[in-house]
């Protein structure tokens, strides 16, 4: 670090990413929370398990290879250029760069702030699945998902390189399809050849609500959830950076925080975004779900990520009517799916996180036609037709189709579901019987030791 | 053509000011958002007035004192 500005710009760049980070973890506890109060008291402990253990397997796996995939992927497309070993090689587990390096003091903070995203991706899909999946199923789609698929549409559609970016004008600033769209449609392939857990359907395929064990934990799970979105939005900036430094077409010396593209924002710009699509969401689910309240507070969190793909560009009463229309088709795809399909998405997550980054992305395309997607010069502008090729690609193509593969592929081993037996008895009781049976034990000592009194 | 106004980032940032969509309509849409704003009061006060007007007669007086003991 040359040079006493340069030197505070890179500690506050470290500084702030952590910030974010910490924030961010307040992510997986509220997703947690979140999965534990929707599912029933037989099978918490397994429910918090499955997803408590998807920190460490995405956290090696992305140290592994996730981050290399970032900066080697690029243009891995047919027709793009393929694999950029060089651009990848400081981010292999083996770098010098990855470790304690006084000469690289951001690549740690960077690299966990998209690890963080990586939990997210993984957790979002862990929702969706509860109470019917064998966990060592879970835990390989969470690699899959959080150290492979989505770090792939990262360095597609969310690097200032990625060609979806350059040929596609592909815009999605705060993540509505590369971190939503595809966890949302990874879920849906899951839960496509999972079924639905045991009473979730009538005999007449209506059907039936199964209510959250304990709405409080639920609720406080969400707003965690929320809280953390904030470290996430923070997260997706690049805090303080110098048009020399950007290299690209920006003339003059006004530094500027910009997007994952090196386009300039305003962490200002995105806070008011961040609330007026939170509170479009509400707003928009308490009135289409008819005042249901887990409904209405997975509309917040719709709402943002519908309004996320263009949240550092929009203005703030745009924001809110994205987020509020988002709310409002996700709700009626939730619940028309549900019906035809007979899919059980245990806790809405394809819809609030699938749908609404669709639909988020395709909204975008109109709102923003024509604005540059990138600094540099021969990018495509922002259009929608890339944006709906991009929420394909997103959903359809890096998500949906190997979450579904991936399910099949261990579904015909035997090793995606649990027997029926061990659904109905408990995953608390067959798993984790230590627990129940010593917790048994204790009862009964207490109680003999109070009937000789 | 853009909606931001800009179709490329080849500017000096010390002269960029608004950067988001459909500048020049921005009293249009504040009455657009007054509008969602005020239609959801409206359609919030219609649903629990009936909601309240029907929930007058469907208690489960068994229920309801339950409900009391519960607290």
């Amino acid at each position: 670090m040359d040079g006493n500005l340069n030197a505070l710009t890179t500690i506050f760049t470290e500084f702030y990413y952590w910030v974010t980070i910490v924030f961010m973890f307040l992510i997986h506890v509220g997703f947690c929370m979140y999965e534990v109060g929707a599912s029933r008291r037989r099978n918490h402990m397994h429910t918090l398990m499955k997803n408590i253990m998807i920190i460490p397997l995405v956290t090696v796996t992305f140290f592994f290879f996730g981050w290399w995939i970032y900066w080697a992927f690029p243009s891995a497309f047919p027709g793009m250029g393929g694999i950029d070993f060089e651009a990848g090689a400081a981010y292999t587990p083996w770098s010098v760069n990855m470790g304690t390096n006084l000469e690289d003091r951001i690549t740690g903070v960077f690299w966990a702030a998209f690890l963080l995203f990586s939990w997210t991706a993984a957790s979002i899909v862990s929702g969706s699945v509860i109470e019917r999946i064998r966990s060592s199923a879970l835990w390989l789609h969470a690699v899959m998902i959080g150290s492979v698929w989505w770090i792939i549409d990262a360095a597609w559609g969310w690097h200032w390189d990625g060609w979806m970016v350059k040929v596609l004008g592909y815009h999605d600033a705060y993540a509505s399809g590369v971190i939503h769209a595809i966890a949302g449609g990874y879920a849906l392939g899951v839960i496509m050849v999972l079924g639905p857990r045991i009473g979730k359907f009538a005999a007449d395929g209506t059907p039936r609500d199964i209510p959250p064990h304990n709405p409080w934990m639920l609720t406080i799970g969400i707003f965690l959830i929320y809280t953390g979105f904030w470290g996430f939005y923070a997260a997706c900036n690049v805090p303080i950076i110098s048009p020399e430094v950007i290299d690209g077409q920006i003339v003059g010396t006004t530094w500027t925080a910009t997007n994952i593209y090196l386009a300039p924002t305003s962490l200002s710009a995105i806070t008011f975004n961040f609330l007026m699509s939170l509170s479009g969401g509400l707003m928009a689910a308490y009135v289409v779900s008819k005042g249901d309240a887990f409904w209405t507070f997975s509309g917040g969190l719709a709402g943002i990520i519908t309004a996320s793909a263009g949240n550092d560009l929009y203005h703030p009463i745009q924001a809110m009517l994205v987020g509020a229309i988002g709310v409002v088709i996700v709700y009626n795809l939730h619940y028309w799916v549900e019906r035809k399909f007979k899919l059980d998405d245990a806790v809405g997550a394809v819809a609030v996180h699938g749908y609404a980054g669709v639909v988020g992305l395709v909204l975008a395309g109109f709102i923003l036609w024509g604005a540059p997607s990138s600094p540099y010069e021969g990018y495509a502008t922002v259009n929608p037709i890339g944006q709906a090729i991009g929420a394909m690609i997103m959903f359809g193509l890096l998500g949906w189709l190997p979450g579904w593969g991936l399910a099949k592929l261990q579904s015909m081993a035997g090793a995606l579901r649990i027997p029926e037996e061990v659904e109905l008895q408990g995953l608390d009781y067959a798993e984790h019987h230590a627990y129940e049976d010593a917790k048994a034990d204790i009862i009964a000592a207490d109680k003999a030791a109070l009937a000789e009194k | 053509m853009s909606t931001i106004g800009y179709d490329s980032w080849a500017v000096d940032l010390a002269e960029v000011g608004p950067v988001y969509p459909f500048q020049g309509w921005e009293v249009a849409m504040v009455v657009v958002g007054v509008i969602f704003w005020l239609g959801w009061h409206r359609i919030q006060y219609v649903r629990e007035s009936a909601h309240l007007e029907k929930a007058k007669t469907i208690g489960d007086k068994e229920k309801i004192a339950e409900a009391m003991e519960r607290y």
